[in-house]
């Protein structure tokens, strides 16, 4: 088991421009079911993506690939045609809260947008209107989610990863990087990563992600990654307190000066609040192991385990 | 992006936004022209002289060069001594602020020069309220703030007397509705003429904050006149800078003398730069990364002289042009890079950092960790380059190699 996405999820790219394109082709050597696109400019026709696997000279799985991939002008017909569940969006900022309730609308159960830059106030009316829908959005301003051996949608590398029983949820990309990296050389494997990005407004958050590991029968142990602004690392820690499961935890921006956005749109320590001394002792009070630096994530997760 | 007080009241008052009538300056000839008309338009002999910073507290600023003269300034001459009277003490204040460096409790110590002064008429306040519109994150929509404590510094007033701020939250779908505001009015005592005024004024403000793409809006204080109208007495905005392509006249409205020229420089190269105070500066791949690195260089016992974030897709040019702006900065006595390639391969970054190395002749010394894709060819790389390049193994590593190297 997994959660949001394993090998059987048929995905949809909306965003085939040059960004989308790279990323689709490495989606599909790790061996992602990528069903189709859609960009209305170049709807009808087909994208050709192949080369050799991530899995190459894995027995049992395919040493090349070659996929050809049809483009639709919207994601209603795509979704008609491919009967694709899941879509990631590339699309440029100006339109990419558009291109995320278009796919709500359409029917897609789990988007994920990787677009970095949008304006809140676009995605004030995209959550807005996933309210009155069944749709899952995951980002913006993330790298994605990835269940590993199965199925990665997103900008991640993806042979870092490692198939095993650790649940990742975090606010960050490359820190992400840094902390799978860190589990999978102690020999800690992954359910599933899910970036939930670092923009103030997001869809799905901490709370969300951690009560799906929390039910999920493969997933023994969970790290979040967070970082400064906001409060999603506290409401973190106060659900984290009805978890069975060990927890291990980051905040990165100790350092951060007050007022400034620290790269991310929703890094900002702001009026006093959303200091990362203040989530540190919030998850340290939840009973979650903290690594005291990043160098320590992996082994955090090991002392939550018991097993350090 | 943040901008100035008379750019905000002019962008609210073409939303038929209730501020007094001003007249932005840059000279003491244009602040000495604006009163005149001011005067004689709005029928009273009162005047206030402003500083234009992108820093609160003017009111209670003052001048390094003239402590009498403060950030704000109301000039009273005119109503015994006429324009002319007014005139004068214009011309002395201006000649005393403009040029000249503004202390405030927001500035820090070192203050900031005005470059730019708002005239404005008087006005007879009966009440000052709070009013700020701004994101609810934990909502995800906008909210209303409003408080009876109008010119006290927020802040204070939700640690102290929590009880005095009422919100209300924004629905995108319908903006802010009429009982809201009615509420709201109600909540701070308003009735009357002022309690209908109020209501305008606070859903106009709730929908200007959406047209414009603002990130906050504060009008502190929003004032009750001696006639019952609302006005905003001082207006401090911020726009969404994700959301500038579609507002191109703000865009122009950028002072870039406000802000820091090394983070102006690295904003126009694509780079994310944030100066701060230590010797260990750093140059990293993502923001949680860039942050996280400043982190560990403190925990070693170092101090990071910058956040530098180069994004996912770095160039050579790009990070050369980092280390330029990195070594600007005199306090400077070390370079620490930090670079998990994912997507980005190594051996790239490596060579990029060769490159840029050899542009700018680095003076200083500097500790490499590189990690991920073609990690090993990004090494070799670095140690067949000749350069002075000192390799780390991990992101700890490389925190207390440059801390012994700038020791």
């Amino acid at each position: 088991m997994s959660i949001l996405i394993d090998s059987s999820t048929k995905v949809l790219v909306q965003g085939l421009g040059k960004t989308g394109q790279f990323h689709t082709d490495k989606a599909i050597a790790y061996g992602t079911n990528m069903v189709g696109a859609v960009h209305p400019s170049r709807a009808g026709e087909t994208f050709v993506f192949e080369g050799e696997t991530d899995h190459s000279g894995v027995p049992g799985r395919p040493d090349t690939y070659r996929v050809e991939l049809p483009v639709y002008a919207t994601v209603k017909e795509a979704v008609a045609e491919t009967g694709a569940t899941v879509s990631v969006v590339y699309v440029p900022p100006a339109g990419a809260a558009d291109a995320i309730m278009e796919a709500a609308a359409a029917g897609i159960e789990l988007v994920i947008a990787i677009t970095e830059g949008i304006p809140v106030a676009d995605m004030i009316v995209a959550k807005r209107f996933l309210q009155g829908t069944d749709t899952r959005l995951v980002g913006p301003n993330c790298p994605g989610v990835i269940t590993p051996g199965e199925c990665k949608i997103g900008i991640m590398p993806g042979y870092i990863h490692q198939r095993g029983k650790i649940g990742v949820v975090s606010r960050s990309g490359t820190l992400t990087y840094e902390a799978v990296y860190q589990l999978t050389r102690l020999g800690l494997g992954q359910t599933t990563a899910v970036g939930i990005g670092g923009d103030p407004v997001n869809g799905t958050n901490f709370v969300d992600v951690l009560q799906m590991f929390e039910a999920d029968p493969e997933t023994e142990g969970v790290i979040m990654i967070g970082e400064i602004g906001g409060s999603a690392e506290e409401e973190a820690a106060e659900f984290v307190k009805t978890m069975s499961k060990p927890v291990a935890g980051f905040i990165a921006g100790t350092t951060a000066p007050p007022g400034k956005r620290m790269g991310h749109a929703g890094a900002i320590v702001s009026g006093g609040s959303g200091t990362a001394e203040a989530k540190i002792a919030a998850m340290k009070a939840a009973g979650i192991v903290v690594a005291e630096t990043p160098s320590d994530m992996g082994e955090a997760m090991l002392r939550a385990l018991g097993q350090s | 992006m943040k901008i100035h007080e008379y750019q905000a009241k002019e962008l609210l008052a073409a939303r038929g936004i209730a501020v007094p009538l001003g007249r932005p300056a840059t000279s003491v000839d244009e602040a000495v022209a604006a009163v005149r008309p001011l005067v004689e338009q709005s029928g009273n002999p009162v005047v206030v002289v402003k500083a234009q910073i992108h820093a609160g507290g003017r009111g209670k600023g003052r001048f390094k060069e003239n402590e009498e003269v403060r950030g704000v300034n109301v000039v009273t001459a005119g109503i015994s001594g006429g324009i002319e009277a007014a005139e004068a003490e214009v011309r002395r204040l201006a000649t005393e602020m403009l040029g000249n460096t503004l202390v405030t409790l927001q500035t820090g110590p070192e203050g900031k020069t005005v470059n730019r002064l708002y005239v404005e008429q008087g006005i007879d306040i009966a009440r000052e309220l709070y009013l700020a519109v701004l994101l609810d994150r934990a909502r995800s929509r906008n909210i209303v703030m409003a408080s009876t404590e109008g010119g006290m510094e927020i802040e204070k007033v939700a640690e102290e007397t929590p009880e005095k701020i009422l919100r209300k939250e924004i629905d995108p779908a319908f903006g802010l509705l009429g009982f809201q505001a009615h509420e709201l009015a109600v909540d701070l005592g308003l009735t009357g003429d002022a309690a209908a005024s109020f209501a305008k004024f606070v859903r106009a403000l709730a929908e200007a904050a959406m047209e414009l793409d603002t990130d906050l809006i504060e009008i502190n204080p929003l004032v009750v006149t001696g006639d019952g109208k609302v006005m905003a007495l001082d207006a401090k905005m911020a726009i969404d800078d994700n959301a500038l392509f579609r507002h191109p006249d703000i865009a122009a409205m950028r002072d870039e003398t406000e802000e820091d020229p090394s983070e102006v420089r690295a904003k126009n190269a694509g780079l994310n730069y944030i100066k701060l105070d230590g010797t260990i500066g750093c140059l990293v791949n993502g923001a949680g990364l860039a942050m996280a690195t400043m982190d560990t260089i403190k925990h070693v016992g170092g101090e990071p002289a910058n956040f530098l974030d180069v994004g996912g897709g770095a160039t050579a040019d790009q990070v050369a042009t980092g280390f330029e702006i990195i070594t600007s900065d005199p306090n400077v006595k070390g370079i620490f890079v930090n670079i998990f390639g994912g997507i980005m391969r190594c051996d790239v970054i490596a060579t990029g950092i060769v490159e840029a190395v050899k542009r700018v002749g680095l003076q200083v010394p500097l500790v490499v960790r590189l990690e991920g894709t073609n990690v090993d060819e990004g090494r070799r790389i670095l140690a067949e380059s000749g350069l002075d390049v000192v390799p780390a193994d991990s992101l700890r590593d490389g925190a207390e190699k440059i801390l012994e190297l700038t020791k």
